[in-house]
């Protein structure tokens, strides 16, 4: 298991234009392995702009990316994939007409090839569901059930599980218990210090001071495209926290 | 984690996956039964069933074809214009005495590049609907079907070019009557819904339009080539448009400026009966081929009992409307908020 200590991303001076508009300038970012950072920021401070920079969704303008120590240019999502890196969105990202196991191996199933043709392996798409789902304590009734009957904790679960199901070293999440009743967020955060402890980079963007204070070690505020503080969480409390987002210190 | 909403969901959503399956297939045995009981000396006579595959034929590939466009979310109306213009090239190629085995062939690669070129206009020109591209191809390609052929029909094909859709299969070794034949337009629909099927239902590709139609940001998310899958399945589409050109060659022996005039609309009524969703992501190919057969038998049923054509139209039409709502309901009751 990867010790606390070491750095699996950084971003150092990450800027990006959209015409004339700054959406962020000089940005930087470090993440560890077993540590979860909670990314906070008023509307339009540049939180999803600086994830979809590190997904590879966006190319940054000027700044670069360090995936454990070695500076990597992203073309697409793809690649940053391929480093290790997965993000939850806020629109969860699942296709509700297909069920929970085909959604959590979207785009990378498991197949037997005959000649060009793909022929999905559906038995063992359900056999690594049943696995990957035990393994992180997720309860559903079953792998085939469609993601559209799920309430919006499994279905936030079922986000989370995709995820790591190809051994992330980093997960991104936006807003994950935005869309939950109350009653669902608990499971939810339980399931991010899980993740923690298996070693895996959590990167929390959130309003909620609840959720940045149950799971994270580490807050970082950005302010117009800026970064604006950074501390530990032991060493701050909500109260400074909210300052940040409102731009005072 | 909410286990008083499943409960009361249980019951529902166990019968609901049947229903959504073979719900259609009900209704289409029960309008054979109802038709059967109306029409009991000719509705199932082999003479009359024959009639209705060979009537449905062509039919049943352009339905094909746009329901795997409809699956993602899209809509093909250009597929009545391709199989026109499919059909004007494979008339042009055969006047000009290209052997029979180019002949068979033309449509089908005429058909691919109409599919392929509404591909790539709606994913390249990111075209806001593929509604626009393909209103607009419906336009081009008949109009271009009319310009190199005059706008005249040409008539008269070999055997060779007619087979698959004028072709008989006889059945007098099992000890059925010379007039007991099966038409070869049959087995072809059986082999192509049947390849289309596994495609569908099988394939990694089959199951990435299905995730396309159901949310193409997760699709896209998920490092799924949206673009060039959507390319795949408008061509396919007019890859069958091209088939179904084929078969009307063998049928009506002519090429003809009003072919598959208003097809498109039939398509794509006969997937939405079937149970295609116009939200995308929904949808199968047994439903389809229901679909089309509930049309079909439909016309045929009416046509038998003397009903006017105008009737036929008002009870289509109505059928169309209220196989949505059931859709409408079945997602209301169906997806949590």
């Amino acid at each position: 298991m990867s010790s606390i200590n070491q750095l699996l991303l950084e971003a150092k001076s990450v800027t990006k234009y959209f015409g004339t508009i700054t959406a962020l300038e000089n940005v930087n970012l470090k993440i560890h392995a077993g540590e979860c950072l909670g990314v906070v920021g008023d509307n339009g401070a540049g939180k999803s702009t600086l994830m979809k920079v590190l997904s590879g969704l966006y190319k940054p303008s000027a700044g670069s990316l360090f995936f454990d120590g070695k500076e990597k240019i992203l073309e697409s999502p793809k690649d940053s994939q391929n480093l290790g890196l997965e993000m939850v969105y806020q629109d969860l990202a699942l296709a509700g007409n297909l069920p929970i196991g085909e959604n959590i191996f979207l785009g990378r199933e498991p197949t037997k090839n005959l000649g060009l043709l793909k022929f999905l392996d559906y038995k063992k798409i359900k056999e690594l569901t049943d696995a990957h789902l035990g393994k992180l304590k997720i309860n559903v009734k079953s792998a085939d059930q469609k993601v559209e009957e799920l309430s919006g904790g499994q279905r936030q679960a079922v986000a989370i599980a995709r995820s790591t199901a190809f051994n992330a070293k980093v997960v991104i999440m936006d807003e994950p218990t935005a869309a939950l009743a109350i009653k669902e967020v608990g499971k939810v955060l339980d399931l991010i210090n899980s993740l923690k402890k298996t070693g895996v980079g959590v990167i929390v963007i959130s309003h909620r001071m609840d959720d940045i204070f149950a799971v994270c070690d580490r807050v970082m505020a950005l302010f117009q495209g800026t970064n604006f503080a950074e501390s530990e969480l032991s060493k701050t409390s909500r109260d400074e926290v909210i300052g940040w987002i409102m731009g005072k210190k | 984690m909410d286990n008083k909403d499943q409960e009361k969901n249980s019951l529902y959503l166990k019968i609901m996956p049947y229903l959504e399956k073979y719900g259609i297939l009900l209704l289409l045995v029960i309008m054979i039964v109802v038709m059967h009981f109306l029409q009991p000396d000719v509705f199932l006579s082999w003479r009359n069933v024959t009639n209705v595959f060979k009537q449905i034929s062509w039919q049943s590939m352009l339905a094909l074809g746009v329901f795997m466009v409809i699956v993602t979310a899209g809509i093909d109306l250009s597929v009545g214009s391709i199989m026109m213009l499919s059909l004007m090239i494979l008339a042009i190629v055969a006047k000009a005495g290209a052997p029979w085995y180019i002949v068979v062939i033309t449509p089908l690669i005429a058909g691919f590049l109409c599919g392929l070129f509404n591909g790539l206009g709606i994913t390249l020109l990111r075209m806001p609907h593929p509604f626009i591209m393909t209103l607009g191809t419906l336009y081009i390609f008949r109009g271009t079907g009319n310009l190199i052929s005059g706008g005249t029909p040409i008539s008269g094909f070999t055997d060779e070019v007619r087979y698959l859709g004028h072709g008989r299969i006889d059945l007098t070794w099992l000890g059925l009557e010379k007039s007991q034949y099966l038409p070869v337009s049959l087995v072809l629909i059986a082999i192509v819904y049947i390849i289309f099927w596994i495609f569908m239902n099988k394939t990694r590709t089959g199951k990435w339009i299905y995730a396309i139609g159901g949310n193409p940001n997760a699709a896209r998310a998920s490092g799924i080539n949206v673009n060039k899958i959507l390319v795949i399945v408008y061509s396919l589409c007019g890859f069958l448009s091209g088939i179904g050109a084929l078969i009307l060659a063998g049928r009506t022996d002519s090429g003809y400026p009003n072919a598959g005039l208003q097809s498109e609309l039939d398509a794509i009524a006969a997937c939405i009966i079937g149970g295609a969703s116009f939200f995308g992501g929904r949808g199968t190919v047994l439903g389809v081929f229901a679909g089309v057969m509930i049309m079909g038998i439909l016309r045929n049923g009416l046509n038998l009992m003397d009903v006017s054509s105008f009737w036929q139209q008002v009870l289509i039409g109505s059928i169309i409307v209220l196989a949505v709502y059931i859709d409408v309901l079945r997602r209301d009751l169906g997806t949590r908020k």
